[in-house]
């Protein structure tokens, strides 16, 4: 009983936000789901939030992994995602002709720079066990001026047909590539966590790095890991995101994006603290952010304000989703139904996710 | 460890050759940080050369600070008798510690392009003490006049009006326009919102929609501006976005949406700051107005340097550079190479 309810739960609340932040929407206008066809692509609100989020579900999903085998986050990100398409970008502009082929190798050497990016956080949190936050805020601050050297000190411009059919959309295709390219990744990473143990690997690790050890699993291996799986998804995202943008701006590209990638973590209701995850749940979280962040727009709210609003919204949401306000709602839901108080706050908890680690600390001891 | 099936034997080995690998990668990473961030010092030997010292900003901060620090290096060469030192430091302390010592090392004259307005007083009032001449440029100081001898700035006002004027000249039937500001609050956004505001006050345009890019410009979130009046079903017919990066991600929007802009368009696109993908573009017919924000003042610093040397007077306090506008009839091959700022896509190169 108990399992069924706790794979449900926990995509109640992103799923309720996204639901709400939609009728909301429909009530501005009822237009918001309108779709026509231009330019051989479908246009509308929906496919333009699909196209806008993509490099940050992308991310999202990288850093669900490393927040729950780590504890921390990553937020060297969106720096990393400039790193790794300027050395995508240099392979392009360094071959005599752009062709799929050097496209394809240069998303390969950029894959290449994101797992060497990973790998060098990876090892500062697992080897030498700093906090993801501070071993990642040396790339955060360093970082751009590398990818401004790769770009020989200039913003370098792409400029030619297929990059922009990357970032744009491909003739004959009805949906933009980006939002493909998002699809084709999504369902990649669910054949990853579905075919091996790397979830059961990094929750274990993120929930309590002794017992997995005890179990035979090594701590150091799965940091290391999702830390690398995160720089690939860094590349995915530069490479996207500069496809867009047809030049490559070292300073601005992907700037900022790793605070909504976190974000789009918590809004999934998984614990920043590590643990049981739900890549999911992220996913659905970036989408929110992006549709807040429209609706906002949509709604037009003051330019001054907008920030502030958006504030708001999210601090009211991380405190509905904080566990002591489901416990108390939990609580108020259970005692009508069952006539009987079922006990304390932290066995009421148990049946979502933050409290899993104290279930799995139970068990450590001998 | 095998991630198909969990084994009990976790080896140490393993455990320990990744420790191994991890500290190499580290190590490696570290090494090419440090070669990476290197300062550059420029400093040549002559006959008597004028000795000047550069505080500024380091080229990575942006394309307008690369082509301003390569102008720089370029204009007070030792080949045009300078001895010129610099520091490239976003750090505000360490441009007044560095300020100091060029004092200390009694250079003739100061140039300063502060990462922070405050903090200046004590350095600037030494270099008065030194006889040092004191020039700001880019930045101003909120100091005393008194304590540097001219700064020259560009006026954020006086590009926003290029823009409005050039705009109004264009006889359209009304003028619908959307405002894509960028980091608020910043010199830039007020001085280039300010002309469409008043126009809006005036009653000579219409603003449609008024957003931002952010704090970061960002081309994104500007393409989400427009994309949202798009979709809202507004009618316009101006794109007044605040930089380049902007006013490309506006366009992005329009043509998703199949909406004409540029030469013979329905809607007009500004874009500020001549970089040389948005001269090429205004030059393709594809936007139709980008309005310079010269980061180029070595040439005027080095003018007064030498009048000062001929015994001429020359301009004190708050100078502003001249800028220009230019459209799809002014714009030639001469403006793009030598006023544009990075990368240069090439003649009938358009940047979507």
């Amino acid at each position: 009983m108990r399992r069924v309810k706790a794979t449900g739960f926990h995509l109640l609340l992103p799923l309720s936000v996204l639901a709400f932040l939609v009728v909301v929407n429909v009530i501005k206008g009822v237009d918001y789901f309108s779709l026509s066809v231009i330019n051989g692509a479908l246009y509308g609100n929906i496919p333009n939030i699909l196209f806008g989020a993509s490099e940050l579900v992308v991310l999202a999903v990288g850093m669900t992994l490393v927040t729950s085998s780590s504890g921390g986050q990553d937020i060297s990100v969106g720096v990393a995602g400039a790193i790794t398409s300027s050395v995508f970008v240099a392979i392009l502009l360094g071959a005599d002709k752009i062709t799929w082929w050097t496209i394809f190798a240069g998303f390969l050497a950029g894959c290449a720079v994101g797992v060497l990016i990973g790998a060098f956080n990876g090892s500062l949190v697992a080897v030498f066990k700093v906090q993801p936050m501070v071993a990642t805020l040396i790339l955060f601050t360093a970082g751009r001026s590398v990818a401004f050297l790769i770009d020989g000190k200039l913003s370098p411009i792409l400029a030619n047909d297929l990059t922009s059919r990357i970032g744009g959309v491909m003739p004959g295709v009805f949906i933009q590539t980006p939002i493909l390219l998002t699809a084709v990744f999504i369902a990649l990473i669910a054949l990853l966590l579905k075919t091996t143990n790397l979830k059961l690997y990094a929750q274990s690790v993120g929930v309590n790095e002794k017992a997995a050890r005890l179990n035979g699993i090594d701590p150091v291996a799965v940091k290391l890991l999702t830390f690398m799986l995160l720089g690939v998804c860094t590349a995915v995202a530069g490479f996207i995101a500069v496809c867009k943008a047809g030049r490559h701006d070292s300073v601005n590209l992907l700037k900022y994006i790793e605070m909504d990638a976190i974000l789009a973590v918590a809004i999934g209701g998984n614990a920043l603290g590590g643990g049981k995850f739900s890549v999911t749940g992220s996913i659905i979280g970036a989408y929110t952010i992006e549709v807040l962040n429209r609706t906002l727009l949509r709604l037009e709210v003051d330019t001054e304000a907008i920030k502030a609003v958006k504030a708001v919204f999210i601090i009211v949401l991380m405190v509905l989703a904080s566990p002591v306000v489901r416990g108390y709602l939990a609580n108020a839901v259970r005692r009508p139904r069952s006539g009987t108080q079922t006990g304390t706050v932290a066995e009421e908890a148990e049946d979502g996710w933050v409290s899993a680690p104290d279930a799995f600390r139970g068990r450590e001891a001998p | 460890m095998k991630f198909r099936s969990i084994t009990r034997t976790g080896g140490s080995n393993r455990h320990r050759r990744m420790k191994a690998i991890g500290m190499a990668l580290v190590l490696l990473l570290a090494v090419a940080l440090v070669a990476g961030c290197g300062g550059k010092k420029t400093a040549a030997a002559g006959a008597s050369p004028i000795k000047v010292g550069i505080v500024n900003l380091p080229p990575e901060e942006s394309g307008y600070r690369q082509a301003n620090v390569e102008d720089m290096n370029k204009t007070f060469a030792a080949a045009n008798g300078y001895e010129a030192r610099q520091t490239n430091t976003a750090d505000n302390s360490e441009q007044i510690a560095a300020a100091a010592g060029y004092i200390r090392d009694g250079v003739d004259y100061l140039l300063i392009s502060a990462a922070n307005a405050s903090g200046w007083d004590n350095v600037l009032k030494s270099a008065k003490d030194a006889g040092v001449k004191v020039f700001l440029f880019d930045r101003l100081i909120e100091t005393d006049a008194s304590n540097y001898q001219a700064a020259l700035v560009s006026d954020m006002y006086a590009e926003g009006s290029i823009a409005m004027d050039w705009l109004l000249k264009q006889g359209l039937g009304a003028y619908n326009v959307i405002l894509i500001r960028g980091q608020l609050g910043s010199a830039a956004e007020k001085g280039r919102s300010d002309a469409v505001l008043k126009a809006r006050d005036a009653g000579k345009i219409k603003l449609v929609a008024d957003g931002t890019g952010g704090d970061s410009w960002s081309l994104e979130e500007a393409r989400k501006v427009v994309e949202a009046a798009i979709t809202a079903g507004k009618d316009f017919n101006v794109i007044f976005a605040e930089n380049d990066g902007m006013a490309q991600g506006a366009v992005q929007a329009l043509d998703a949406a199949g909406i004409t802009h540029g030469k013979g368009g329905k809607v007009k696109v500004i874009g500020f700051d001549f970089n040389r993908f948005a001269l090429r573009n205004v030059q393709a017919g594809y936007w139709d107005l980008d309005v310079q924000c010269s980061p180029r003042q070595a040439a005027q610093i080095a003018g007064w340097i030498q009048d000062l040397k001929a015994g001429k007077p020359i301009p004190s306090g708050i100078v502003y550079q001249t800028e220009i506008g230019i459209d799809t009839a002014s714009i030639t091959n001469d403006i793009v190479l030598n006023k544009g700022i990075n990368a240069d896509p090439g003649e009938g190169v358009i940047t979507r």
